[in-house]
């Protein structure tokens, strides 16, 4: 074997035994790199309950209300599946909408209501005219008034 | 045709001089169409209004950190490996410019991020990764200038290259790995969910990238065989007949 077959033997095992050891120890970090949890998760108690950590979810459509203060923000993250209240008093990110993604950083109160002390809004990987967004959105009313004509006339 | 004539920085230098300033010229058209169907032809996103041109910079720049990355540790392997004296040149002609990317990427994405997401910076993966990829780079670039002999200093930074590998797909697939503030991709080789004038420029502003790239790392390969050889007979041809051109 010459020598430079050696050393490409050589480098290629290295980067095997890395690319194993990389993900040994990912994998053993995988619950440090998650950057947020989900509602479910927390109902699930996986959160931590000691420490501030991150949730993230959809902003459940029509839960946006204000306080008597003013200031105060109340709504609900949700995954669909489970939900959790937010409590949250600050400048909100020009993103943050209902029905759309966002992460929110703070701890769980006594009330069981999530007290933020950030909230960041997550966008998706959609690039979208406006135009385009409006039509999708108006074919999804016309598809479902025709639903709705089809489950009555079938009454 | 034998390649490995090319492999001789004798050959390859002139070679290479000539072709740097094709790839100039195609940087240029590329990144004037990229820009003008970016900013001109492209509509506003539906969410994010026209703040989401970064996106022309933005990704094509991160893309390139990732690239040239790989093609730096594939030269520095190579020259691990064959003893190649041009490989672990263009390994080092790479990282500059790789470095730039990579510090481009997470500037364009710190200003994207403070008016989308609320934050400049967030120890997300993603974000976190990339992070790691600059300082690999720096690492790369410093290990380098820190070693006097050349020949000691090419290993040693061909391993660092070697090794940082591994982060690279760890960048690439964190957002699907993990929950990450990031959102994950929106164009790989299957599919694309942007719409097509949006594509369309940022594929051109990346191929402006790519030959920007190309051009800068071929002129400063030059430079470096220059450094290097300079006490070897072809460098004093060649330097004698560019200054008799110049005249």
């Amino acid at each position: 074997m010459k020598s430079r077959h050696q050393r490409l033997l050589l480098i290629l095992a290295g980067l095997a035994v890395l690319a194993a050891i990389a993900a040994l120890v990912l994998n053993a970090f995988q619950g440090n790199l998650v950057f947020f949890f989900s509602p479910a998760e927390v109902a699930a108690g996986q959160a931590p309950k000691d420490r501030m950590f991150r949730v993230g979810g959809l902003v459940k459509e029509g839960s946006i209300r204000r306080e008597a203060d003013g200031v105060t923000l109340v709504f609900i993250v949700t995954d669909t599946e489970k939900e959790l209240p937010v409590r949250y008093k600050g400048i909100l990110p020009d993103l943050f909408r209902e029905g759309k993604g966002a992460v929110v950083q703070g701890r769980i109160g006594g009330d069981g209501v999530f007290a933020a002390t950030e909230v960041l809004a997550k966008h998706d990987e959609n690039y979208t005219p406006p135009e385009a967004a409006q039509a999708v959105g108006d074919a999804r009313k016309r598809r479902e008034a025709i639903e709705a004509t089809a489950k009555t006339l079938q009454k | 045709m034998n390649w490995y004539r090319f492999a001789s920085p004798q050959a390859f230098y002139p070679l290479a001089g000539r072709m740097i300033p094709w790839f100039w010229a195609l940087a240029a058209i590329f990144g004037i169409a990229g820009l003008v169907v970016g900013f001109l032809v492209a509509p506003g996103d539906a969410r994010q209004g026209e703040g989401y041109r970064i996106i022309f910079l933005h990704v094509p720049a991160s893309w390139m950190s990732m690239f040239i990355y790989l093609v730096m540790a594939f030269w520095a392997g190579l020259g691990l490996i064959f003893n190649f004296r041009l490989s672990h040149m263009m390994a080092r002609a790479l990282a500059p410019t790789g470095a730039m990317f990579a510090f481009l990427s997470l500037w364009t994405g710190s200003l994207w991020g403070k008016p989308m997401w609320g934050t400049w910076w967030a120890w997300d993966a993603r974000l976190t990764s990339e992070l790691i990829l600059l300082f690999l780079y720096v690492g790369f670039i410093a290990l380098q200038a820190a070693i006097d002999d050349p020949r000691r200093a090419d290993r040693a930074g061909a391993i660092l290259a070697l090794v940082g590998v591994v982060n690279i797909p760890i960048i690439y697939f964190s957002v699907k790995w993990w929950n990450t503030l990031h959102q994950g991709s929106s164009v790989n080789l299957a599919k694309s969910s942007m719409a097509a004038t949006m594509l369309c420029g940022m594929l051109l502003c990346a191929l402006a990238c790519w030959m920007y790239a190309i051009a800068v790392s071929l002129a400063r390969a030059r430079r470096i065989m220059i450094e290097r050889e300079k006490d070897t007979l072809w460098v004093r041809e060649e330097v004698m007949k560019e200054a008799k051109g110049g005249m």
